[in-house]
């Protein structure tokens, strides 16, 4: 199962923040950089929460921001924040958050069976724990390719011929 | 048997609900058609379904969406523990 690409720039480790917003922003920040989304998604993404409530966190430790398809989602990408002190979502069972994964994708139809490729990643029991105690992008990296990822060079064929 | 798993956008978090929830029913031997829905088509996508698998965040606002349908609203914490996921669908179905 082909995950969105989670190139090296789309991990952002120990992020100092102070609430979920600014986490979520991160998360954007860092989804903005790797080329998978304009700046205006990160607003998008905390929308969400502001919508439906904390139900993003979808583990413990875990938030997975994302927002619909739309025009400032360029590409079909992920990111990974992990933050230097953990934040409340608001969740009754999953807070504090420690790891925000931030999804982006460009086609809803096409993506959900690669979204659920995610699951082989954290039905690994340690993920999030390592994902949160990582000190490098390779540790980052790592975790997701022990569930198969692709080379995180190689972009999805939603990215428009450059 | 129909099972639809509910997030607020019907991209993210569902999809991975539905895998795991598939999962799950495999170690179960039950066999069952999950798909993912968004919570503004969760009446529509829920129509003949007999379990809806959805967010405790969330289970509020699919309750009302469904209004007096016959589905059942199971609620999931972890998304990514499949023996939480099992465990409640064989409660609701098994």
């Amino acid at each position: 199962m082909t995950l969105p690409p989670l190139p090296d720039d789309g991990v952002i480790l120990a992020a100092r923040v102070d609430d979920w917003r600014a986490a979520v922003r991160e998360a954007g920040r860092a989804l903005a950089r790797s080329g998978a989304t304009r700046e205006g998604y990160a607003d998008r993404m905390i929308a969400v929460l502001e919508e439906f409530g904390a139900y993003i966190v979808i583990a413990p430790g875990l938030a997975l921001a994302h927002a619909r398809p739309g025009p400032d989602v360029v590409r079909s990408g992920l990111a990974v924040v992990t933050l230097a002190e953990p934040v409340s979502f608001g969740h009754p069972h999953n807070d504090p958050v420690r790891v925000v994964v931030g999804l982006a994708v460009s086609n809803a139809e096409e993506h959900v069976a690669s979204v659920a490729g995610l699951a082989n990643v954290f039905n690994e029991r340690s993920a999030i724990d390592r994902l949160a105690d990582a000190r490098s992008v390779a540790d980052v990296l790592a975790v997701f390719d022990a569930a198969g990822a692709p080379d995180p060079e190689v972009s999805d064929g939603a990215r428009p011929a450059s | 048997m129909r099972i639809v798993a509910v997030c607020g956008l019907g991209v993210g978090t569902s999809a991975i609900l539905k895998a795991n929830a598939e999962r799950a029913l495999d170690r179960l031997g039950l066999a069952a058609d999950v798909t993912a829905s968004d919570l503004a088509g969760v009446a529509q996508a829920a129509a003949d379904a007999q379990v809806v698998l959805t967010s405790t965040e969330l289970a509020d606002r699919v309750r009302a969406a469904l209004g007096r349908t016959g589905s059942e609203i199971v609620e999931v914490e972890n998304y990514f523990d499949v023996e939480e996921i099992g465990r409640k669908l064989d409660e609701s179905i098994g």
